[in-house]
């Protein structure tokens, strides 16, 4: 248009000073408005559950609530790489149940090694990672369809092998206990690796060249492999890192309970991680999203859970607020798209 | 054809001072134009002058912040597309909306299919519609009504989306055909102005949208200029010239679009030999520093194929590719930018552009390897490469922090330009640079071009406008059917002598390659052309 500016260096010049309004305003846009409104919710929730009970805002509650959100909040964190590459992994659970088995008997059959248990238990998930990523590649398989009959079968590999019952004890072992009871100036072990997690996939996607691929092929896949990005390279390696992620969850699961769960406390994180990526902003058609939003999206959700139990609400209700939270979370996301409403969403 | 002529001295369509504002910005300003009936109005403009708004207000698809629209002098509301085309205003959108998995004759009546007892398609009466439409339209031996909405060229999509304006309860009024040329060929253009000027003839108030002068100048009776969201003009088409259109469109002049010395070295960048893939078959051309090779052809010739399968994207048959001499692999689109090629592909949106992201995250794609220390990009550098590309090419926008969906066509284009040119590739291919891209723009991509020549990038142009083709190139390669049929030098060609070659024997496409190309007096078989 002939009214428009050329491109300007406002931003880079503005007289090297930051006025404190600029500074505002920064923080602002960095931030983003679906950020703000998780922040908001945030607040608006600790100030409810705060004033109906006064223990709720403790160190100590608090504490119980971040360990509670550490299991959940891995998976969604590494949901949130998933969903920005246009995938989606609803296996997450299963494959976390599958390694806090593995874990276990591996430990009790190699005579209480739990280096050797937790290794094994990864290294099934980057194996079932890498095969979820083959099925979908080269089986031509849709993602959601991929990881749903994943969701079924991998539960079953796990209830197969322990026979469908917990196995073996764990809190007899040092690394275990440590994993379990340990803190670190003050803060939870559980809750330091989450932190370790997240803070390492938000500098992989945001400060190297490989985020920017991920976020590249999630964007526009057609551009991305005629800008020389290798698509099946990068999905296989992001469906493994969410296999791995996913035993590290079902090793802290192991840890937690003392032994290894094939069903109990894995099942239905699935629907905990994609419901905080999607709170948090990732779009589910891929090329959008980020790991701040995914973390407070999962401190909300802790926060909001807790109150509940707090307040002695039934968990029954509690499943009906996940539900209405993830469908009310991808109504905003389409609305801001501005999608039209006709037929099926894109 | 057969429509019923209703041309008597009515008014037609018009909008009156129509005014559109989306939030903050206005994108129609007291806009007041008249569509007589039996005359066809182009509509111009430069991109973001506001033609589509209009078009989409004439049919329903948005609601004018102010103004009212009128037909045959009566008001009418317009709350949505059905009622725009039960009061018989249509339009034929730029880009068919085609149901690929059923056939031609359900992809006309889709949404009114003949229906027997049980909400059972009626096949006999759908048949029956058919035959019967095709036939009426003159249509019924280019369009065949079983064939699926997959199997369709871009010209019977198109065909398809006509068929639906004029079918329907209510008699056509009035019919908008946006951009209806930019996938169409030559001779498939020729067939679309036939039915436009029947259409016509039969009382029917045209609009026609597009940038192609030539075309505008065939077809239309009235050209409207609109600029800004304003109208800039309203001239009779016969009394006017393309300097005073452009002069309308832009507010200024543009002399000489094509201002291109040719300075082609001696060194070759790019040599193909004998190259085939599963689309185009025993190409060879070499392509010198400096040097504008343009491929030119028909739609389906086979001219983005060749320049996929140069970029990688498509596995060889067979043939080798040598950059500066050293023969290259092309595994993947990776191997293609390594040995410094590049491409710009035809349709930006699709297949180069990340709409959601930054032009500084565009820009940087391709050279995100020269930019990183381990593996973290440098953001200071990226910045700087980036803000330099932007400066060069003039794209505009507030900042490269803008997002680049928030850009007009030409100043997409320019980022996909930006990109590869940060890379400094030896070869640049550009399929179809200045589709849907303004005028004033088009010049700066010419510049560019002729910019880029001069500083010794070996550059292949694919376009469809000849007058593209003749501005640009040093030398034309045409292609048909896969295959280069014919070279031409600067000096010697002319539109009739591309489009005779691109012509050539008019193979069915029912049978390939099996049928040899004899060559042909102009055609030189040796790489290199005729220099």
């Amino acid at each position: 248009m002939t009214t428009a500016l050329s491109v300007d260096r406002e931003l880079d010049q503005s007289g090297g000073r930051p006025t404190p309004a600029t500074d505002a305003r920064n923080w602002l846009a960095r931030t983003g408005g679906q950020n703000l409104g998780l922040i908001g919710a945030m607040a608006l929730v600790l100030a409810v559950f705060g004033w109906l009970n006064p223990n709720y805002l403790s160190w100590n509650n608090i504490q119980v609530i971040a360990e509670a959100a550490t299991i959940s909040g891995l998976l969604a964190v590494v949901q949130t790489i998933v969903i920005i590459c246009g995938g989606l992994d609803i296996s997450v659970g299963s494959q976390a149940g599958l390694a806090s088995v593995t874990s276990a008997m591996v430990f009790t059959s190699t005579g209480s090694n739990s280096l050797l248990g937790i290794g094994a238990a990864v290294a099934i998930g980057a194996g079932i990672g890498i095969f979820n990523g083959v099925v979908i590649i080269y089986g031509r398989v849709n993602p959601t369809i991929a990881t749903l009959a994943g969701l079924a079968a991998y539960k079953g590999v796990a209830q197969l092998i322990s026979n469908g019952s917990a196995q073996g004890y764990v809190l007899n072992d040092s690394l275990f206990v440590f994993l379990s009871r340990g803190k670190i100036a003050g803060l939870p072990v559980m809750v330091w690796l989450l932190l370790l997690v997240a803070a390492a996939v938000h500098v992989l996607l945001r400060y190297t060249d490989i985020g920017r691929n991920i976020y590249a092929l999630g964007g526009n896949d057609t551009a991305a492999r005629l800008a020389g990005i290798n698509l099946n390279k990068y999905l296989i390696a992001v469906y493994a890192l969410s296999g791995m992620v996913a035993a590290l969850a079902g090793v802290l699961l192991t840890a937690r309970t003392g032994s290894g769960q094939p069903v109990s406390g894995s099942e239905g994180l699935e629907l905990q991680a994609i419901t905080a990526a999607a709170l948090g902003g990732c779009a589910l058609k891929g090329g959008k999203g980020g790991v701040g939003g995914t973390l407070l999206a999962v401190a909300l959700l802790g926060a909001l859970q807790n109150g509940l139990t707090v307040q002695g609400i039934n968990a029954f209700w509690q499943n009906v607020a996940q539900g209405a939270l993830l469908v009310a979370a991808v109504v905003i996301q389409q609305r801001r798209a501005r999608e039209r409403a006709v037929g099926l969403p894109a | 054809m057969n429509i019923p002529s209703t041309a008597t001295a009515r008014p037609g369509l018009a909008a009156e001072s129509i005014t559109k504002r989306f939030g903050p910005v206005q994108a129609l300003r007291d806009v007041t134009l008249r569509f007589p009936p039996g005359q066809v109005t182009a509509l111009m403009g430069e991109n973001g002058a506001g033609k589509s708004t209009l078009l989409r207000i004439l049919t329903g698809d948005h609601q004018p912040t102010a103004g009212r629209i009128r037909l045959d002098g009566q008001v009418i509301d317009l709350d949505s597309p059905t009622d725009a085309r039960r009061a018989g205003i249509r339009i034929i959108p730029q880009e068919p909306e085609i149901i690929p998995h059923v056939s031609v004759a359900e992809n006309v009546y889709a949404g009114s299919l003949p229906r027997r007892p049980g909400r059972r398609l009626d096949r006999a009466e759908l048949r029956r519609r058919i035959t019967a439409d095709l036939e009426r339209l003159g249509f019924d031996k280019v369009l065949d009504p079983d064939l699926l909405g997959s199997e369709l060229t871009a010209a019977q999509r198109q065909l398809v989306e006509i068929m639906r304006a004029l079918t329907g309860d209510t008699a056509p009024r009035a019919i908008a055909f946006d951009e209806p040329t930019s996938s169409l060929s030559d001779h498939e253009v020729d067939a679309l102005f036939a039915l436009i000027g029947r259409l016509r003839d039969a009382g029917i108030a045209v609009i026609y949208v597009s940038h192609r002068m030539k075309e505008i100048f065939r077809l239309a009776d009235r050209i409207a200029v609109l600029r800004d969201g304003t109208v800039a003009g309203t001239v009779d088409a016969r009394a006017t010239s393309e300097g005073e259109l452009v002069r309308l469109m832009v507010g200024r002049d543009l002399s000489s679009l094509f201002a291109r010395q040719h300075v082609a070295g001696d060194r070759v960048v790019l040599e193909v030999d004998g190259l085939s893939t599963d689309d185009v078959h025993d190409i060879s051309l070499q392509v010198r520093a400096g040097e504008v090779v343009a491929l030119a052809g028909l739609i389906g010739a086979g001219r983005s194929e060749l320049a996929l399968a140069l970029a990688g994207d498509t596995p060889l048959r067979s043939g080798t590719v040598r950059i500066d001499g050293d023969r290259i692999r092309l595994r993947g689109p990776a191997d293609a930018i390594r040995a410094g090629i590049g491409l710009a592909p035809e349709e930006r949106k699709a297949q180069a552009l990340f709409l959601q992201r930054t032009i500084r995250d565009n820009t940087s794609l391709v050279s995100l390897g020269r930019l990183r220390r381990w593996r973290f990009v440098d953001r200071n550098q990226e910045k700087a490469l980036a803000q330099e590309y932007a400066d060069r090419l003039r794209v505009r926008a507030p900042s490269i922090e803008a997002e680049v969906r928030t850009l007009s066509g030409g100043n997409q284009q320019k980022v996909v330009l930006a990109r590869w040119l940060a890379r400094k590739p030896a070869l640049l291919i550009l399929d179809e640079p200045t589709r849907g891209v303004d005028i004033g723009a088009k010049a700066e991509i010419y510049q560019i071009i002729a910019d880029l020549a001069r500083e010794g990038t070996a550059i292949l142009v694919i376009s469809s406008e000849l007058p593209e083709v003749l501005g640009l190139a040093d030398r034309i390669l045409v292609m048909q059917n896969g295959r280069i049929t014919g070279r031409l030098d600067h000096t010697e060609a002319t539109e009739e002598a591309i489009l005779a070659l691109a012509m050539a024997d008019d193979l069915t496409p029912d049978l390939p390659h099996e049928t040899a190309t004899a060559p042909r007096a102009e055609t030189d078989p040796a790489p290199g052309g005729t220099r």
